[in-house]
């Protein structure tokens, strides 16, 4: 018997770019019969933090091409795939027994590609030129939206939350998101996984801790500009309401009936936050 | 025409030549000549009440309450409306969803079309009548009316009724149906053209509606209504309320309404947003707007200067789209001013049945109350003032066309929309100085660029955060052409397959 201790990995979040705790330093353990590990217990003033990367981060990511950020999204499946075991793992932690945390790495791998592969071509399908009844040139282009806040469940707790992140990042937004409360152990990995994939650090930033504590502050902060969340109830009034302050665009889903995350992927999830732009110009000498 | 008895007080003088030549010779009208009057005279047959219009018949509201339309023109009465209370707006719903069931969502899309291409021929035959009265209840000049809201209503229909047996190739793979039953609430500024506008994509797209005009516009709603019944609209299909702020409540948040699209003020648009919050409909908002309309120094200045004017002055200003904050490049800022003041005095204010008249009156008097309020505070903040010395009638609600100069960011008429004709001024040196000025506001409905440079136009494009950029052009619409805002503009949009995708559901 071998009588060497392993290194256990402190779990940090990852905002723009870098591994932090929370600034409150506090943490909740994650427990499966045995203690796993105490993650980072982010607060309202983490997620205020994080919408600052985002905004440093948002312009830089919009202002690359399409093919661009399909290459570094592809980089992201290269550097996902090669942690895929260790992905399973954590996806196991407070896993179902009905779950195939392997058969979720493998989703999320695909979907990575599904929306690599759309960076480049959403525009052509979205966008338009539109036959005026005047002599004018006139198209309709996207843009994204800004700043966009995920709120992931705790089923398929990497599925899904790269299932919410994937489309916004297509168009070019920047994200702030809420990893699953429960399961939070896969959100601490991918970032690590961001972090080498090319992805500008402060485009996607993962906190995780407690939804009451944060979703009140992502619901109301007016620099984000859309909402991606699976919630209940009385979270999906409270951001709808909150919205109506700013014109947030929010997209919910209910948590109170079943997703299947194997084929959450669809083109409207990238129009969800887009803004369409239309440009006129007269044609003449 | 006759010469003028009274010479109006001081005027600008002409500006001194410049460097881009000897200055066309103009017509400077108003100073020594005058229009005759010349009234446009067809008969905007309105009748002396109107009921709500449910289930395909005019019925007076349940508890039988009235209020009277007055013409902002003159202020004399119109006609009385039925005012619609929450009862009323709940057999409208009634019988839109009862029609949603049984007829309209059953009938073939090429059938639904024909009824749409239908309105739109009704509307262009009787195009004159329906102008008159739109310029009559709503106070905008009657060659607006007649060149503008009518045709582009008539349009709406005919575009959108060819989309109807279309619906299949909005989205690819995805299953196309309509939401069942929407709520609509329109504004003042355009009456007619709003609700073809809201109508047309709502109907091809399979739904049935209940929409609500604003209070003191609802005439041209319900006259269409007439139109409703000799196309053969099955009934319930399009069901017309009336009334105020409490009526438009009752139909946003009625349970049966499966969608609402609202045309108003931001102030409003998210109260709409609260109220729903929890109840999963789907929304369109279309609301306020601050645009800056930008010049650069290398632009056509004579094209640039109509375009400003149009930019602010077209319905009076009551366009949440208006040009109201010009962003003019420091180098030529003199020089654009001293023309708009030219370009000004040549505007003629007054009688919006005149066919000479630019610009008609006030859409109310609340509205009046407003822009004046807005206009006094310009004066104490310290902006320049400079009105075109116009005599405006005594009767009705009017205000004269007004120009701001040396207005600065932080003065609430370059921050509050005045939906008024009221232009405020400011400068910029570098394009990103007027990139930056022109996103400094929580709206992001429309933009202008006005620059001889083909990439600069492109670049400023892409940048400004708004729905809609026109460049070297300005106010253009179009049924094909998507509208709608970013930021607390609103979100969804309106026309093209962009607008219409908004009318459905896809699974």
């Amino acid at each position: 018997m071998s009588t060497r201790l392993p290194i256990t990995k402190t779990p940090k979040c990852y905002v723009g770019g870098a591994f932090i705790r929370s600034e409150s330093a506090r943490t909740y353990p994650i427990r499966e019969v045995d203690f796993v590990a105490n993650i980072p217990q982010c607060t309202r003033k983490d997620v205020r933090n994080a919408v600052e990367a985002a905004a440093k981060a948002g312009p830089g990511w919009q202002k690359r091409s399409g093919y661009n950020r399909g290459q570094i999204l592809y980089r992201l499946g290269e550097m996902l795939e090669a942690r895929k075991a260790e992905l399973a793992e954590a996806v196991s932690l407070g896993s179902k027994k009905t779950d195939n945390p392997t058969k979720e790495v493998e989703a999320t791998l695909d979907r990575i590609l599904y929306y690599a592969g759309w960076t480049d071509k959403y525009e052509q399908l979205l966008g338009s030129v539109n036959p005026v009844a005047a002599p004018f040139f006139n198209f309709t282009v996207t843009e994204p939206t800004g700043i966009c806040g995920v709120i992931a469940p705790d089923d398929s707790p990497l599925l899904a939350l790269l299932s919410l992140i994937l489309p916004i990042i297509t168009s070019g937004n920047a994200v702030v998101a809420m990893a699953s409360e429960t399961r939070p152990y896969p959100a601490i990995l991918l970032g690590e996984i961001l972090a080498t994939s090319d992805l500008p650090g402060g485009t996607v930033n993962l906190l995780t801790g407690f939804r009451k504590e944060m979703l009140p502050t992502l619901a109301t902060h007016e620099h984000i500009r859309g909402i991606s969340a699976v919630a209940t109830p009385d979270e999906r009034k409270l951001l709808h309401t909150a919205a109506a302050d700013s014109i947030k665009r929010v997209h919910t889903l209910p948590s109170e009936s079943p997703i299947d995350w194997q084929t959450t992927q669809s083109l409207q999830a990238i129009a969800n936050f887009v803004e369409y732009k239309t440009v006129w110009h007269p044609i003449g000498a | 025409m006759k010469p003028s008895t009274t010479k109006p007080a001081a005027r600008t003088k002409r500006p001194p030549r410049t460097s881009r030549g000897p200055s066309a010779r103009e017509l400077i009208f108003g100073d020594l000549w005058e229009f005759d009057p010349a009234p446009e005279t067809a008969d905007p047959r309105i009748e002396s009440s109107y009921g709500l219009f449910i289930d395909g018949k005019f019925m007076p509201a349940r508890k039988g309450r009235t209020f009277p339309s007055i013409s902002p023109g003159n202020e004399k009465k119109l006609t009385d409306l039925a005012l619609a209370e929450a009862a009323d707006v709940d057999t409208a719903y009634h019988a839109a969803s009862k029609a949603c069931e049984k007829v309209w969502s059953k009938l073939p899309g090429n059938e639904r079309g024909k009824f749409l291409y239908r309105i739109a021929r009704l509307l262009q035959d009787r195009a004159r009548e329906f102008a008159v009265a739109e310029s009559l209840d709503g106070g905008k000049p009657i060659k607006e009316s007649r060149d503008f809201d009518v045709p582009t209503a008539a349009a709406h229909f005919f575009y959108h009724a060819g989309w109807a047996d279309k619906l299949d190739h909005l989205a690819p793979g995805r299953q196309v149906t309509p939401h069942g039953v929407v709520g609509q609430v329109i504004p003042w500024n355009f009456p007619l053209l709003m609700l073809a506008w809201k109508l047309a994509p709502a109907l091809a797209a399979g739904n049935c509606v209940v929409i609500k005009p604003a209070e003191t516009t609802s005439i041209t709603a319900l006259k269409l209504c007439e139109i409703f019944q000799e196309a053969g609209l099955p009934p319930g299909v399009v069901n017309v309320v009336t009334g105020a702020g409490e009526t438009g409540a009752a139909v946003m948040t009625h349970p049966l309404a499966s969608k609402v699209a609202f045309t108003g003020s931001t102030e409003v648009g998210k109260a709409i947003m609260r109220s729903l919050a929890g109840t999963g409909k789907k929304m369109t908002m279309e609301l306020g707007g601050k645009a800056a309309n930008i010049v650069f120094e290398d632009a056509p200045l004579g094209q640039a200067v109509e375009g400003i004017i149009n930019g602010i002055f077209f319905n009076q200003g009551h366009v949440c789209c208006a040009g109201s904050r010009l962003l003019v490049q420091e180098s030529i800022a003199d020089e654009v001013l001293t023309q708009l003041k030219l370009r000004m005095q040549s505007l003629r204010v007054g009688n919006p049945l005149d066919k000479n008249t630019d610009i008609g009156a006030i859409n109310s008097k609340e509205q009046l109350t407003r822009i004046t309020e807005l206009v006094k505070s310009g004066i104490t903040e310290g902006a320049e003032l400079y009105q075109t010395p116009c005599r405006l009638p005594s009767k009705g609600f009017y205000f004269a066309p007004s120009i701001f100069s040396k207005v600065t960011q932080s003065h609430r008429i370059a921050r509050e929309e005045i939906f008024g004709p009221v232009l405020s001024i400011l400068t910029f040196r570098t394009p990103d100085e007027a990139i930056e000025k022109a996103n400094n506001t929580s709206y992001g409905l429309s933009a202008g660029v006005w620059t001889d440079k083909g990439s600069r136009i492109l670049k400023m494009a892409s940048q400004l955060k708004a729905g809609v950029v026109w460049a070297n052009t300005y106010n253009k619409f179009d049924p094909a052409s998507p509208f709608g805002g970013y930021k607390e503009s609103g979100f969804g949009r309106e026309g093209g397959r962009q607008g219409l995708l908004d009318y459905c559901k896809l699974s």
